[in-house]
């Protein structure tokens, strides 16, 4: 660069195509160099930047019933393998309309939720008695997401968005770090992606929605499944509910645990 | 009002605390043809007075739209003043709309964006190098806190309102309106829209009607914002009617205070009028056209 004015400035692209040098394009005998947790990205001023999730939480459950909404996490958050909080609620109040649950990198969940609680302020500030809606926090969460996923520095979060519309109206949905968003009756994160979605589908009456009662019972159920199966679990968990009446975080919680089968179990 | 050295700037203060460039920037407004709005529970409804054009008057640049602007399908607005500075006020609206839009996938709190364009406006009041806009707007607008109606001014000031008439001869009009304030909450659609006809025909006055069309925009619960066609406007028109001529003598408004004010700028402008005279500025209609900015 000739005249370098920006000692800022970025190049346009790493690794990719320069001008009177070789590129090799990948596929073929390309050896995988790094793995995808030691994937680095140059960050400003010659850092290099990596996107992977450092303490985590694991999965957050969410699930709709026809007077609202039901969203319960377990209470830990790891490091790595090492179950390093215990007591940390991952579901969170935002306001009368809007519960949020958080899964994945939990610095960035803390870090959006900031941002979400100066929304708030914001909003009781000017005294007008509108609250922001679930659908809003839900699309305004993808935009940021996306936008942030674009510029190669993503927010490491998987969270479950519920709560009630305008009418009273339950609203459930699930945004990922790269922005996807969609709703269900039916919603999670992490292992309860494929732990307990499945099996809150098979209890779903046809045409119609969960009553409250079958509700909470499947968050119990899934709760202790969750436990005995997913290695980054605990059995403490908090539940948050939210109905046209308002929203509130309850728990803790505590699966009923059952260890006797261990006997049972060859080797034990 | 007369010329006198602490009209210069927008930055000076009169000994008596006034701004005499606001206040010049609010006689903008009333050079334009007025324009009515009001409000029922479920509908608010604009009403313009716009002047036709001699020329082709289906022609897709006819004035029809001149007056009455949407900003988004839960809200516009009706303007009465400079065009220019109205046209840059509802860019601003329709992009704030559409950013909210975009990030919220709802629609703008029409309070809340009214009160920012007030914060925005509020600006050009006070900096050296800037002058107030020179519009006096009708935000009609449907939220989930219900049907609103704004007045906007050139000195930033923001007034919710029932029903509202602003531009040129609208004190009439807002006699009418005052008469039937207590009517409005509970009409239906039509009688609303009939009820800003009429107190816009106050506000037509003694002038040749058939100079002006009137224009009708609606919106409200489960009706985006829409400026009725001729037909439609023809339609109500004729209701409108039906109900009889607006109830106003000028000897009444007179002796009101904005009837007071109403007449006592005529005069300025004009001289003394006897009935039947329009303002000066219908003569020069055709040879001015186009070359310079005029009042909507």
């Amino acid at each position: 660069m000739l005249n370098n004015y920006n000692g800022l400035a970025q190049p346009f692209w790493q690794n990719g195509p320069a001008p009177g040098q070789f590129y090799h394009f990948t596929g073929g005998q390309q050896q995988i160099q790094n793995l995808p947790r030691e994937l680095t990205t140059a960050g400003p001023y010659g850092t290099q930047r990596n996107t992977a999730r450092i303490t985590t939480g694991s999965s957050v459950l969410g699930i709709r019933f026809d007077g609202g909404v039901m969203i319960a996490a377990d209470t830990m958050v790891s490091y790595g393998s090492l179950s390093r909080y215990q007591s940390i609620d991952r579901v969170f109040k935002i306001n009368e309309k809007i519960l949020l649950g958080g899964g994945d990198d939990f610095a960035d969940i803390q870090s959006i939720k900031r941002t979400i609680d100066q929304k708030m302020i914001a909003d009781q500030c000017r005294a007008d008695e509108i609250e922001m809606k679930p659908t809003e926090l839900a699309m305004w969460l993808t935009r940021v997401l996306y936008n942030r996923r674009t510029r190669m520095n993503p927010l490491f979060i998987d969270v479950v968005v519920g709560g009630v519309n305008a009418e009273g109206k339950p609203f459930l949905g699930n945004v990922d770090l790269r922005g996807r968003f969609y709703e269900d009756f039916v919603v999670a994160t992490g292992f309860a992606r494929h732990l307990a979605i499945p099996l809150v589908r098979e209890s779903k009456p046809a045409g119609r929605e969960f009553t409250a009662e079958e509700a909470s019972n499947l968050i119990r159920k899934c709760m202790e499944v969750l436990y005995y199966r997913d290695t980054r679990n605990t059995s403490k968990y908090t539940v948050g509910v939210c109905t046209p009446s308002g929203s509130v975080v309850e728990g803790p919680y505590k699966v009923d645990e059952n260890w006797s089968f261990a006997s049972t179990i060859k080797g034990y | 009002m007369f010329r006198n050295q602490y009209d210069s700037d927008t930055t000076v203060w009169s000994p008596q605390g006034r701004l005499f460039q606001v206040e010049y920037a609010m006689e903008a407004v009333k050079q334009g043809s007025a324009t009515v709005g009001l409000k029922s529970r479920d509908y608010a409804a604009l009403i313009a007075l716009c002047r036709t054009s001699k020329e082709a008057e289906d022609s897709p640049n006819s004035p029809l739209q001149r007056k009455i602007m949407p900003v988004d399908a839960h809200m516009g607005m009706s303007i009465a003043g400079l065009t220019a500075d109205a046209r840059i006020v509802c860019q601003h609206l329709r992009s704030e709309c559409m950013s909210f839009r975009h990030s919220y996938d709802t629609d703008y709190p029409v309070q809340r964006l009214v009160t920012n364009l007030g914060i925005k406006l509020q600006a050009t009041t006070q900096r050296y190098n800037r002058r107030p806009f020179g519009v006096g707007m009708l935000i009609a607008g449907y939220d989930e806190k219900g049907t609103h109606i704004f007045q906007v001014m050139p000195s930033a000031n923001v007034f919710n309102c029932k029903a509202m008439a602003i531009g040129s001869r609208s004190q009439s009009a807002r006699t009418y309106l005052e008469r039937h304030l207590d009517s409005f909450m509970d009409s239906t659609k039509q009688d609303l829209i009939c009820h800003g006809i009429q107190a816009i025909r106050g506000a037509l006055g003694n002038q040749d009607s058939s100079e002006f069309t009137i224009n009708v925009a609606i919106v409200g619960k489960d009706e985006p914002f829409k400026i009725f066609n001729e037909t439609e406007n023809q339609i109500y028109f004729e209701i409108a009617k039906t109900m009889g001529n607006p109830v106003t003598s000028d000897a009444e408004d007179a002796r009101s205070i904005g009837g007071m004010i109403d007449m006592m700028d005529d005069m300025l402008e004009h001289g003394p009028s006897g009935s039947g005279s329009g303002p000066a500025l219908d003569t020069d209609e055709e040879s001015n056209a186009g070359l310079e900015p005029r009042p909507q």
